[in-house]
């Protein structure tokens, strides 16, 4: 059943927002103590929350789009007096005094918040593997990541614990992590979704975005929570975005690229579906055409500076003053520095340590302001494929889900992960990754469309129709 | 004017950070407000909280502005940086402040005497909070325990960085002391360096001559008067020449002033200085005013003291010098609307002047409401002969206690009449009867009984007579 669907049963009484709560606890109870998408989950608020929802009913009320629509939240979102601890150890306990942006729309619209899945530590990585609170395991092969950070979210849905869920993607933290777990998620336009309440990694390229089980689903999550919020600077002051009236439009006509590089080292199996979709997107009367762009290849490159070099800041609060964990020293400096060694995990201090040195007196412009250049040159580089297309497919991830492990010794083939995902965070554009059928091992296999800033209704469209096509 | 050994010459450039009279703070809508109970005007943006986002103060933009436009600065598009170190008091670990483009360019400041100091820059950006240390000698280190009040993090601050262009500890001090009368005209901020509203620190270098390159320079923070800037950077110049005839080298540094020793000491060498880390923030988008703005800025901005001054001037016609110190101490304080007042209502210059510049800017009370219509009134009196020059000012006071009043009602609750012109005759007549001998000694020259019958003729008239009259009326007796 759609969240529209569900909504709408909940508003018209053929089922009660309590009933919705105790099949999805029921749901989480059977398949959570395997997978271990939650960090935090309160049964007793959940059906606080729904018996809320139905009492507004009863009432004759319309409690809005999502009347009774559990949503699971990453745990880097501020949900008040919820604790919110990016999986670190850092934040553990801290429980937020005020909610961000979309967890008040998400309230506004009558959902009900069902708890708070795992992450890698403050966002950093792609596996889940580093959560202080233990990995999340994907729900098609539990001997295998769900991808990140984002894994408890996109997990969650695909384990069909929640129908909607909220991720953030830095990187590629939302798509990378529906690709593996076999659901849809979005990276929107950044200042499209208010960044206000999400605990920051790397500001300039954090956004707020939806996994659901279908696209729909995730074009009616994205117009719940978008819109201009004026406690976000960098929240873009238009209307909010309209994805789903013309979400069943189709692709023709749609010019789309096909950028070469954004396939570079993607294995057999992803390929093909890839491929596969490309077919399918001409067949329905979409013009396709090769576009090569070699420069985005660099952007992971210059990603991980200016991702680490904002992380190296924005992580530098949790310092054991005023909140979270602290450890004590004989002075403010020890306590500082005993608090941080104690808190943060192997990869946050790997990456404020690059972010640290990237910025440092004498290294700026050969690190940080070099990424700048090129984040620059990315930025004209879809400026000018943008003329010749649409919209750009490719693979959202070079290979399907990796086994436990497999890349935690080695940071950097974990990095390499999102060098399809990357372009479009340091372009500030959208993209979306819709499941399109499985590889060999039965494991999910999405395909990417990218689009330039403030392109959503046309990528809804396109992964609308790709959906309908997945059985090809 | 310097009291350096010959030979010797100081160069000194003052960074003073001014806090903005906004009603918010800098980022985020708690109030700003000096000397609440600790803790109590935050919010997770300026307590730094997880996930909570910065939102410029569009008023805080205008009021840099104003100080732009005082200061003849080059207004542009800006941006703002992040500063990064840890201390307890930020809660952030970084400041937010402005780097390579401030909003406020080079400009200048016209000392009174006429010496043009360049502006570098003025630029935005936001305070921490308020650390006070329990124990030990009152600093971080060696204390028993640190106390933090956020109440003050995230309050609007403009840093007026001036050119290395002062050459003495006196013009530092004129220095600091126009642009603290520059920033108060502006209406962008109180002034009040004792509640470290406006704070100075000073660049302080020196060299053997006028023509020779800059020293190596030390920056003296905690400055908290215009007495201290003077002093701080008297006493550093001639430490630093002390150390250079001994055959030593200054080391850069910044060092801290101890008002009560007189003295500086260091407080971290260059070597401990923080690597900031500067870079673009990215949860802001550039400040960009159009030139329309701007302009309306501009319109409304007040009056500043060297128009003031000018204007003072004009209505004394060639003041004398003891008349110019008073138009300075009156402007930099900002009560020459008195003056003003008093002068269109009829009073001449001089003595508006004069009785603005004593009676009124030697009050502790606040001048801000007081009524000058009625401070005008009471000088009318004085000038019409009405008031002796002893009652004006006794008027005055209770003017000023009461921020108005009727003067002639007070002079008459006071039982200050005045005199008719043989009432005065008649006592002095009976004070010079009453002291045959010393009236005496006084016909014979001893000019000190002046004073003694002055002061016995105005304890008879209780203070009513004129000074003027009496002194005419014992010279007149004694030839």
């Amino acid at each position: 059943m759609s969240i529209v669907a569900t909504a709408e049963s909940v508003r018209t009484k053929q089922t009660r927002a309590v009933v919705v709560a105790d099949e999805t606890l029921a749901a989480i109870e059977a398949r959570d103590g395997d997978i271990h998408a939650f960090l935090h989950l309160d049964a007793e608020s959940i059906r606080a929350q729904a018996r809320g929802i139905d009492s507004q009913i009863d009432a004759g009320q319309h409690p809005g789009r999502l009347a009774g629509v559990p949503v699971a939240i990453k745990d880097n979102l501020c949900q008040r007096g919820v604790p919110t601890t990016c999986a670190s150890k850092i934040l553990e306990g801290w429980k937020p005094p005020y909610d961000a942006t979309v967890i008040t729309r998400l309230r506004e619209a009558g959902a009900v918040l069902v708890g708070k899945t795992n992450l890698d530590e403050f966002a950093m990585g792609s596996s889940t593997e580093n959560s202080a609170f233990g990995a999340t395991k994907n729900p098609v092969d539990p001997s295998r990541v769900p991808g990140g950070s984002s894994g408890g979210s996109a997990a969650a849905v695909g384990a069909d614990m929640v129908p909607v869920s909220l991720g953030s993607d830095t990187g590629g933290s939302i798509r990378q992590p529906a690709a593996f777990c076999g659901v849809v998620g979005l990276k929107p336009t950044y200042g499209t979704v208010s960044r206000y309440g999400l605990i920051a990694f790397a500001s300039s390229l954090d956004q707020v975005g939806p996994f659901a089980r279908s696209v729909d689903d995730a074009g009616v999550l994205f117009e719940v929570i978008a819109g201009h919020d004026p406690m976000d600077s960098t929240s873009l002051a238009i209307s909010a975005p309209d994805v789903m009236t013309d979400i069943d439009g189709g692709v023709a006509g749609l010019r789309i690229g096909i950028i070469p590089e954004l396939m570079d080292g993607s294995s057999d199996e992803v390929r093909a579906r890839v491929v596969a979709a490309q077919d399918a997107l001409r067949e329905a009367g979409a013009t396709l055409v090769s576009l090569p762009a070699p420069e985005l290849l660099l952007g992971l490159a210059a990603y991980y500076l200016i991702a680490p070099a904002e992380a190296s800041s924005n992580l530098a609060r949790y310092d054991g003053v005023r909140y979270g964990n602290r450890v004590d020293g004989a002075d403010v400096s020890a306590m500082m520095i005993a608090t941080r060694t104690a808190g943060f995990g192997d990869e946050v201090k790997r990456r404020i340590m690059l972010g640290t040195y990237a910025l440092s007196a004498g290294y700026y412009d050969a690190y940080y302001g070099q990424a700048q250049k090129v984040r620059t040159l990315i930025i004209e580089t879809f400026h000018r494929i943008y003329q010749s297309c649409d919209l750009i497919v490719g693979a959202t991830t070079p290979t399907t889900a990796f086994e436990f492990g497999s890349k935690t010794a080695d940071p950097m083939s974990m990095y390499y992960s999102d060098i399809f995902t990357i372009p479009s965070n340091l372009a500030g554009h959208p993209a979306i990754s819709v499941p399109f059928g499985t590889g060999e091992a039965g494991l999910p296999i999405g395909v990417q469309l990218l689009g330039p800033a403030l392109s959503e209704p046309t990528l809804f469209r396109a992964a609308k129709f790709l959906e309908t096509e997945v059985g090809r | 004017m310097s009291t350096l050994p010959d030979g010797w010459f100081m160069v000194v450039g003052l960074e003073v950070h001014t806090e903005l009279r906004t009603e918010t703070k800098l980022f985020c809508g708690c109030a700003n407000a000096f000397g609440d109970q600790p803790n109590t005007n935050i919010c997770p943006v300026c307590l730094g909280l997880p996930g909570a986002l910065p939102v410029l103060n569009q008023r805080a933009v205008e009021y840099a502005i104003r100080i732009g436009l005082a200061l003849h600065c080059v207004i542009q598009d800006s941006s703002f940086h992040r500063k990064n170190y840890f201390y307890p008091d930020m809660p952030k670990d970084f400041q937010i402040s402005q780097y390579d483009i401030p909003i406020n360019g080079p400009g200048y400041l016209d000392l009174p005497g006429g010496v043009r100091i360049g502006i570098e820059r003025a630029h935005l950006e936001e305070d921490t909070g308020k650390t006070t240390h329990l124990g030990g000698t009152g600093r971080i280190h060696g204390s028993d325990e640190s106390l933090v009040d956020y109440n003050r993090s995230g309050v609007p601050l403009v840093e007026i960085v001036s050119c290395p262009d002062i050459r003495s500890a006196a013009q530092a001090r004129a220095y600091a002391a126009e642009l603290r009368s520059i920033l108060i005209a502006s209406g962008a901020s109180d002034g009040r360096m004792e509640e470290g509203s406006m704070r100075v620190d000073a660049n302080v270098s020196v060299r053997r001559g006028e023509d020779q390159p800059f020293g190596t320079r030390c920056e003296i923070k905690n400055l908290n008067s215009l007495r201290s800037v003077q002093r701080a950077v008297e006493y550093e110049a001639l430490r630093q020449i002390a150390l250079l005839e001994d055959g030593g080298t200054v080391r850069q540094e910044t060092r801290h002033w101890d008002e009560d020793a007189g003295k500086t000491h260091t407080l971290r060498t260059k070597e401990e200085a923080y690597d900031y880390r500067y870079f673009p923030e990215p949860d802001l988008v550039p400040v960009t005013p159009t030139q329309a703005f701007i302009d309306t800025v501009r319109t409304g901005l007040a009056p500043m003291p060297a128009e003031r001054r000018a204007a003072l001037v004009s209505l004394l016609g060639e003041p004398n010098d003891a008349q110019i110190d008073q138009l300075l101490a009156v402007v930099e304080q900002g009560l020459d609307h008195f003056v003003i007042t008093a002068v269109n209502a009829g009073v001449n210059a001089p003595l508006a002047l004069t009785r603005t510049a004593n009676e009124l800017a030697a009050s502790d009370r606040s001048l801000d409401n007081l009524d000058a219509e009625a401070i005008a009134a009471t000088l009318l009196l004085e000038q019409a002969g009405d008031l002796s020059a002893t009652q004006s000012k006794a008027v005055l006071a209770e003017v000023i206690a009461h921020g108005g009043g009727d003067p002639k009602a007070i002079a008459k609750s006071k039982g200050f009449e005045h005199m008719a012109d043989g009432a005065l005759d008649l006592v002095i007549d009976e004070v010079i009867a009453a002291h045959p001998d010393e009236w005496e000694r006084f016909c014979g020259g001893d000019e000190k009984l002046q004073g003694f019958f002055t002061g016995k003729i105005m304890a008879a008239t209780k203070g009513q007579a004129d000074g003027k009259a009496v002194s005419a009326g014992l010279r007149a007796r004694k030839n």
